[in-house]
């Protein structure tokens, strides 16, 4: 417990001083929010079905964080601590490996949990988004969304044989997911041919699920995308976990 | 008794027989060290030893369990300094250490640790702001961190100055003075001829020999050597009759004898000072364990 807690202290510590992964979990979706609401404000508009900009892009800048931190924060510093003899050292030591994954995956969700909070209270503050769901309901569909990217996060670090793969191939996958997937440009804008695309990449089910729930659907209507998001999770972890070198 | 028992250890990298079938025992309260050429086996060895790597062949008992199987428990019992190694550069000092004791169940007040090797004032450094010594001062600091009953310690002074070398040699005999074994690797010859009790060679995976320093350079049977400066000329006849004499050499104005016994020396000032000719840099110098490692493992550079 003392290892878990201790782990999971320095990992924040450490995320909180790695200036761009603080940036890009923290302060861009808020920015962004901030940008685009200069731009559009959050009126009405009929595409949206009567909802306003501020209103769907709350909801969906959670998946825009949940991507950051799991596509691109966690392969690099896995794959890092690896890379640098890190884990080969924690290795000699009497901690569980499964205690080293617990703070880690802990850790990140915190700094995933603390950027989705700043823009969801940013969001109350400055726009009056409407919120029509339950609270529980949107923190385990966030939950799961996080827990299945974290996963195909280590899967990345993985299979790539450096960090500086890991982080090339986080970013390769990441931005254009965070586009086409309606994380940061609403998918009613899209043309029909990227939402086609999009259905086949799994950060569009986390905004489609985070919308939905965010304003009240019930989680049968969405079936489809906690199925594809369990699918990640578990096909991810197991993947991970078999392929996994410590050195 | 022994803390570590190795029988027929063997490990292999696909084709590259790192580790040929080696045995030996370490015993408790002894400085044991392993010497050798760059990719002599002596890494993969201690890290077997450690339960860091898994044996293709052998038996390892370390305080008599099977670092395998029992790895976790052994490993609150025992302390490792790694060759390769490292920790995030932007952990502080101070942090690593709680960090690190975290992981035990008992461990050591580690401020007095950091005190120890000279770190306390670096407690709130970031680890990749340190210079390589200091990393390495970190490094076996974190290895003792738990009170280890047994230590091992991979080239534990590669990358420090002479004054830390030597501190560090201080602190191996302190911890050997605490009842602790210790299981040390290094290039450095007068280390292993100053710090252990026992030194085994090893060569491509092989045990050359093992035995106290001492032991292994009377083995030897290495000549000393009477060696001096000559300004004038000089018949060098006479130093070939003192007892003991092997060989007597002459390169431009210095002149090497080489031989043993201890009439050696006053033999050869005694027709320097009959000769009455001016000499100088007159010193004698002991076979070293360099001398036997050179000579049981060859002169020839390894990958
Ligand atoms: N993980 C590995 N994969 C493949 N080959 C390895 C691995 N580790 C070591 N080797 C090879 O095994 C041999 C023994 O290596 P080892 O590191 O045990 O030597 P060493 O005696 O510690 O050398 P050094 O003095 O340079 O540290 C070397 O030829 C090395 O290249
Ligand atoms: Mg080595």
């Amino acid at each position: 417990m003392k290892a878990f807690w201790n782990l999971m202290i320095a990992e924040v510590k450490l995320y909180l001083r790695e200036p761009v992964a603080a940036f890009f979990t923290i302060a861009y979706a808020p920015m962004m929010l901030i940008l685009f609401g200069m731009i559009y404000g959050n009126k009405p508009e009929a595409i949206f079905g009567g909802l306003g900009t501020m209103d769907i892009s709350v909801p969906s800048y959670i998946g825009l964080i949940i991507v950051t931190v799991g596509l691109i924060s966690v392969p690099i510093d896995t794959a890092t601590n690896r890379d640098k003899g890190i884990l080969r050292r924690f290795r000699a030591t009497p901690l569980h490996p499964e205690i080293y994954l617990a703070a880690d995956v802990t850790g990140n969700y915190l700094m995933t949990l603390i950027g989705v909070l700043l823009l969801v209270v940013i969001g109350k503050l400055a726009y009056h988004i409407h919120f029509s769901g339950n609270w529980l309901s949107v923190f385990l569909g966030f939950t799961l969304s996080a827990l299945a990217f974290y996963a195909l996060g280590y899967l990345l670090a993985a299979l790539a044989p450096t960090a500086r793969i890991a982080q090339t191939v986080g970013m390769v996958l990441a931005f254009p997911m965070m586009f086409i997937s309606g994380a940061t440009i609403p998918i009613e804008v899209l043309p029909h041919g990227v939402r086609q695309a999009a259905n086949f990449i799994p950060l569009t089910h986390v905004v489609t699920l985070m919308r939905g729930l965010w304003f009240g659907d019930p989680w049968s209507a969405h079936l489809i995308e906690v199925t594809i998001l369990v699918g990640t999770l578990v096909v991810s972890s197991l993947l991970a976990a078999h392929l996994f070198r410590w050195e | 008794m022994a803390v570590i028992q190795v029988e027929g250890l063997r490990k292999t990298y696909g084709d590259l027989v790192a580790v040929d079938g080696i045995s030996f025992q370490v015993q408790e309260g002894e400085v044991f060290g392993m010497v050798g050429p760059n990719g002599a086996g002596k890494t993969t060895t201690i890290e077997c030893i450690e339960g860091l790597r898994q044996p293709d062949g052998g038996v390892i008992t370390l305080l008599g369990m099977d670092p395998q199987k029992d790895g976790y428990q052994l490993h609150q019992r025992i302390g490792a300094q790694l060759q390769e190694a490292g920790l995030p550069d932007r952990l502080k000092v101070g942090e690593a250490m709680r960090l690190f004791a975290s992981f035990y169940r008992h461990s050591v007040e580690w401020r007095s640790l950091l005190e120890q090797f000279g770190l306390a004032e670096k407690e709130k450094a970031y680890f990749g702001g340190l210079s390589g010594g200091q990393k390495q001062r970190l490094f076996i600091a974190l290895a003792l961190i738990n009170n280890p009953e047994m230590v091992f310690l991979d080239e534990l002074t590669t990358g420090l100055d002479p004054q830390a070398r030597r501190a560090m040699w201080d602190l191996v005999r302190n911890i050997r003075g605490q009842g602790k074994t210790v299981f040390l690797t290094t290039h450095y010859m007068e280390e292993a001829e100053q710090l252990c009790d026992r030194v085994v060679v090893i060569d491509r995976g092989k045990i050359v020999a093992l035995d106290t320093p001492a032991a292994l350079i009377r083995s030897l049977g290495a000549e000393k050597r009477v060696a001096f400066t000559l300004s004038g000329s000089l018949d060098l006849q006479p130093f070939r009759r003192v007892p003991g004499v092997a060989k007597v050499e002459r390169i431009g104005e210095r002149v090497v004898i080489y031989g043993q016994g201890e009439k050696l020396l006053s033999g050869v000032v005694t027709i320097l000072e009959q000769a009455n000719v001016p000499f100088r840099d007159l010193h004698t110098e002991q076979p070293t364990l360099e001398d036997v490692f050179l000579a049981l493992t060859g002169r020839e550079m390894r990958d």
